[in-house]
């Protein structure tokens, strides 16, 4: 049984594409065929991210429309075996996408024998962002530590239990909260949400904690999702989160402060 | 969420917990928003009852205070008008 998983957040730039992408990546790593879709038309990023971006032939409105097949469209991940990636368009606005062009996608994606569907959605909550979450079965709301971002998650929580398919056949979509740029140091000095406050304030469970690093950065000038670079505490977290999701049960990391450990600087964005 | 200890928690009352009240407040308030079973009649609603008050006294609009309250079993729906001083 194939499932179709949405990384959404509502606000931007909290993760979802990283997230995304390591994930996916992840899941294919452990041999599940996973394919990971971008939703956001107009503006893609999933290729840079994943470092595909030269390999991008046809996308994800080009299958929808009829002007390609879904296997022209997948580009086949070359360090990892299992993973595709669909692109999204970078022409097309954002109305390019519709429930039924959407949904045979998937379905075809699904009948290829896929295991998991992880559609990275757009920041926001218009068409691309609710075409991703529509057919999910499950969802993982990426949120930073910092109060736009976690009002924002609930608001697109509220949405995926009032408005996904799941939810108007009465059903409901399981939920993973999955905080990153976490730094413990700060939420020890008291100027960061601790995990415990926003997994008290969303009440999802939590699937899991990805600390602040360097690695990230990293890993998108280079285009490999982070989860490759094994090294890092952010690889190894996500590498965390894929296990938890396949019903491992891992302790989490990173999570506790350090005397002197680096990311001093890195703490002054936004 | 017993997973977590929270031994942490007490000794900050810094701006971390000042985001998580305000959050709490707001989310809270947000829902309740939500589940308000229908507070778009509100203007029209207003708008009529304006209306009839004004065949018999002159009010302004700003005299007439149209609300819902949401109580834990039901919702109170609040009429405010001012009558002016000296008609009649």
């Amino acid at each position: 049984m194939s499932k179709v998983i949405v990384v959404t957040s509502g606000k931007g730039g909290v993760g979802k594409t990283t997230s995304s992408a390591a994930f996916a990546a992840g899941l294919a790593a452990k041999g599940h065929k996973t394919a990971v879709i971008d939703f956001d038309v107009g503006l893609r990023n999933l290729d840079l991210i994943m470092g595909v971006e030269r390999r991008v032939v046809y996308d994800f409105v080009n299958v929808i429309n009829g002007e390609a097949t879904l296997k022209q469209a997948l580009i086949k991940d070359k360090r990892v075996d299992n993973l595709y990636i669909l692109p999204a368009s970078q022409t097309r606005d954002k109305d390019a996408l519709n429930k039924e062009g959407v949904e045979s996608v998937i379905n075809e994606l699904k009948d290829d024998g896929f295991d998991y569907i992880v559609c990275d959605s757009p920041a926001g909550i218009e068409r691309g962002a609710f075409m991703a979450l529509y057919f999910a079965d499950e969802a993982i709301i990426v949120t930073n530590p910092e109060v736009s971002s976690v009002r924002d998650s609930d608001r697109i929580l509220g949405i995926l239990q009032s408005r996904s398919k799941k939810a108007e056949e009465g059903g409901t979509i399981k939920e993973h909260l999955l905080i990153t740029r976490y730094s413990p140091n700060r939420v020890e000095g008291g100027d960061m949400l601790s995990m415990d406050d926003i997994v008290e304030i969303l009440s999802i469970p939590l699937i899991g904690v990805i600390p602040e690093s360097g690695a990230v950065l990293q890993a998108s000038n280079s285009g490999n999702p982070v989860i490759l670079d094994t090294e890092s505490t952010a690889g190894q977290a996500y590498s965390d989160v894929v296990d938890r999701f396949l019903g491992e049960e891992v302790a989490l990391r990173f999570i506790e402060a350090e005397v002197e450990k680096k990311g001093f600087f890195k703490k002054l964005f936004g | 969420m017993g997973l977590f200890s929270f031994f942490k928690t007490e000794k900050k009352k810094d701006t971390a917990s000042l985001a998580k009240e305000r959050l709490q407040i707001l989310i809270a308030h947000e829902h309740s928003d939500k589940n308000k079973k229908s507070p778009d009649y509100l203007p029209k609603l207003q708008e009529e009852i304006l209306e009839v008050i004004r065949k018999y006294v002159h009010v302004d609009e700003k005299d007439v205070n149209v609300n819902v309250e949401k109580g834990d079993d039901f919702d109170v729906l609040e009429l405010n008008i001012t009558l002016p001083d000296e008609e009649k």
